[in-house]
């Protein structure tokens, strides 16, 4: 590349509002914008998929054309035009690719732009990446060291291809096709995402990664996850994101299904900054994403940890069904709004194994003119005996024009259960803003400090290398929106 | 040997302050040498609180008229968080609490900033905990405090301490001190006053706001002004501040015809 072009690259992406604005042209191999079950045999011919897949795919589509779009949320989302949206697209590639000498150079100078490292950066610090980029895998590493283990970690394409007894056994069974419309979208018209299988007693010895970039214009990105751990086994799962600046709107419906059987322990921590939209509600992605697991087995553990600062419009309720007597799940995060972004999220904990526990910590931060929504479910069954929930659910106000709500649901059927809500709602005031400053402190890091400090409960939770980007996004995600 | 320099440190030029078109300071003069310490006194109202928040560059105020320099440089030019590198230091009458922040990773970010000013490479860890330590025994501090989140559930007399802490670790060149001893018992009281006495030097100076004369017995001013209805009415020296303290204010308001 010459010169020149690296110092325009590196000012666009340096001046961009957005961080990570920035468009990659890679030669796209679309289908064509609209949905009808003749693209979703397209997609599926296309991924050379078998018959379960297609069966499982039109039956999910079926189901999809007689629901609506949900509509209790407290969020304002323009109207969708489902037949306006490319559902199938992957970049082009010649063949299976041996090294990252193979990677489309573009493709890797993007990665380079967002510090991704898939090379050997990540040996050294120990994560193992399968990079999604619009909606096939690009590459995967890492996979024969898993391999002598005995985890599986690939794309959901690889899955279906190499492991399909697997994926017939689990696929849709925490998320059924008919959960909600955008799960039964998802389910007809998924292009990719990630597949991990941790067989019984084993400890995946690193963590998992995966980032998610949204790049081709119109393109609608339905990802799907699946894990799966065995009986005493354990793994750490990291999702990424970042997206480029679009002035048109982003469907983005994905979906995570999790299971953990006997004595097994699941993390997973989301870093979710995708293009909010500009500082007048322009653009952006629309987030919305069913993430469930199920405790299956006794004693189990799901731990969900987020931070989410991007999207224009966020629908997100990581749930976990603790089904497993003595099972127990945790969910921390922390959601950011800014200028006019909408976020509604929040969690479920289903209580139906004996003597199960959950926790919730919730921290919303509202700034500009954004609505800042918590909505979480707490649910103990009639059976379930000695059920604990603790949830703390604040929230923080930047400026007077943001909002910041608070729905929290209690079904309890069951009077041994034990269940706590704390809520708190403050304020970032221009005292404290002031009170920094005095002690020569700038007013951006006067907010970056005071808001690292509100969320420090939950950006703790979450792995160190993960906790250091969550800590700058949180800053930046801020910036300009104080005084 | 050269002539020896006696700059003021602090000049203040016929200061006009208001607030929401109310007048509070109506012609403020002060100047303030290296290694003097200046009480400023005056009933509820005077503008004495004003004058701090000024100084310090809190924007709730206009400044109609005047001139304010420090250290050869316009202080009223300058942005808060420089008024505070440059060397001036408030405590503040109601410390503020920020929750979830640590007082470790406030100071150290605020003496990293201060030393990113005078061009000097950040502290590393051990040498931020080294200085915290000498500070904390220094001011008397208990670790109970700064392992803390900042002045969070701090009783009132804990939040003064807390303040002459951080002036330790900033070592201001001027120090104004806004009602601190205000809702101290007399062992804190004395704490506070002790550490404001111990890092006096020749070269930084103290401007003390204090309503009351009882503060005065421990850190001992040279010059005592009153401050009445937005202006100097009175300077002279220690013994006006007993003799304030004897007759009250109410001849100063008669003086000043109210």
């Amino acid at each position: 590349m010459a010169k020149e072009e690296q110092d325009k690259i590196l000012n666009e992406v340096t001046e961009s509002e957005y961080k990570y604005g920035f468009v990659t042209d890679i030669e796209n191999d679309d289908i064509g914008k609209g949905l009808n079950e003749d693209v979703i045999r397209m997609i599926s011919a296309k991924k050379k998929e078998p018959k379960f897949m297609l069966d499982f795919r039109l039956k999910a589509y079926r189901h999809w054309k007689t629901m609506k779009m949900p509509e209790w949320a407290y969020l304002d989302i323009p109207e969708i035009d489902y037949q306006d949206i490319i559902y199938y697209s992957a970049p082009k590639q010649k063949a299976k690719l041996e090294s990252m000498d193979d990677v489309d150079p573009e493709i890797r100078a993007t990665f380079d732009k967002l510090g991704i490292p898939l090379d050997e950066q990540k040996i050294l610090a120990n994560v193992a990446v399968d990079v999604v980029m619009d909606s096939s895998s690009v590459k995967t590493t890492f996979k024969e060291a898993l391999a002598e283990k005995g985890i599986i970690f690939c794309s959901f394409s690889e899955a279906v291809q190499d492991h399909p007894d697997l994926i017939q056994e689990y696929m849709g069974t925490v998320v059924p096709i008919q959960d909600n419309f955008y799960a039964a979208l998802n389910s007809a018209v998924f292009s990719d995402g990630s597949f991990v299988y941790i067989p019984k007693g084993v400890r995946c010895p690193m963590e998992l990664s995966t980032y998610f970039r949204i790049n081709a214009e119109n393109t609608g990105q339905f990802e799907r996850t699946l894990i799966v751990c065995e009986e005493e086994s354990y793994v750490s799962y990291l999702e990424g994101c970042t997206a480029p600046m679009r002035d048109e709107n982003q469907l983005h419906a994905a979906i995570v299904e999790i299971i953990v059987k006997d004595n097994a322990e699941v993390k997973y921590s989301t870093v979710q900054n995708w293009y909010p939209g500009d500082k007048n509600g322009k653009g952006g992605i629309y987030n919305f994403v069913t993430k469930r697991g199920i405790c299956e087995g006794v004693n189990s553990k799901l731990m969900w940890a987020q931070v989410e600062t991007g999207s224009a419009v966020t629908w997100k309720y990581p749930s976990t069904i603790l089904k497993g007597d003595g099972s127990s799940s945790e969910f921390y995060s922390v959601a950011v709004t800014n200028n006019h972004q909408q976020a509604d999220t929040g969690t479920k904990m289903i209580h139906i194994g004996n003597n199960t526990k959950s926790t919730i910590i919730s921290k919303g931060i509202s700034a500009g003119k954004s609505n800042n929504s918590y909505r979480g479910l707490v649910k103990v069954a009639k059976n379930c005996e000695g059920a604990r929930n603790f949830s703390q659910c604040d929230s923080l106000l930047l400026g007077d024009k943001c909002g910041a709500h608070t729905f929290p649901y209690l079904e309890i059927g069951n009077q041994t259960a034990k269940v706590e809500h704390e809520a708190t709602t403050s304020k970032i005031g221009e005292d404290q803003i002031f009170y920094c400053n005095q002690r020569g402190i700038n007013t951006e890091d006067a907010i970056g400090l005071i808001v690292n400090g509100y969320a420090k409960e939950v950006i703790n939770k979450m792995p160190m290398e993960f906790a250091v980007e969550a800590q700058k996004l949180l800053q930046i995600s801020l910036e300009g929106s104080v005084g | 040997m050269g002539k020896k320099l006696n700059i003021e440190m602090l000049s203040i030029k016929n200061l006009h302050v208001s607030i929401e078109g109310k007048d509070i300071l109506k012609g403020i003069n002060l100047d303030v040498k290296p290694g003097e310490v200046h009480a400023i006194m005056g009933p509820n109202g005077a503008g004495k609180s004003t004058l701090a928040s000024v100084l310090a560059g809190r924007d709730l105020f206009n400044v109609t008229e005047g001139e304010v320099n420090f250290q050869g440089k316009d202080l009223l030019d300058m942005e808060p968080e420089d008024r505070a590198k440059e060397g001036i230091f408030l405590g503040f009458q109601y410390p503020i609490e920020i929750p979830g922040v640590s007082t470790v990773n406030f100071m150290k970010t605020a003496v990293n900033e201060h030393r990113k000013y005078k061009g000097l490479d950040p502290l590393s860890a051990s040498d931020f905990l080294k200085l915290m330590r000498e500070k904390k025994s220094l001011v008397e501090i208990d670790s109970k405090l700064t392992n803390r989140s900042v002045n969070e559930g701090f009783s009132g007399g804990e939040k003064k301490k807390n303040e002459i802490f951080q002036m330790a670790m900033l070592e201001p060149k001027l120090a104004v001190l806004d009602e601190t001893d205000s809702g101290l018992d007399i062992d804190a009281l004395r704490v506070v006053a002790n550490g404001v006495n111990k890092l006096k030097t020749r070269d930084n100076a103290t401007i003390v706001i204090t309503h009351y004369q009882r503060l005065l017995d421990y850190i001992v001013p040279d010059v005592v002004h009153v401050l009445y209805d937005g202006r100097i009415v009175k300077t002279a020296g220690k013994e006006l501040a007993l003799e304030l303290e004897e007759k009250g204010y109410d001849w100063i308001k008669e003086e000043n015809g109210k």
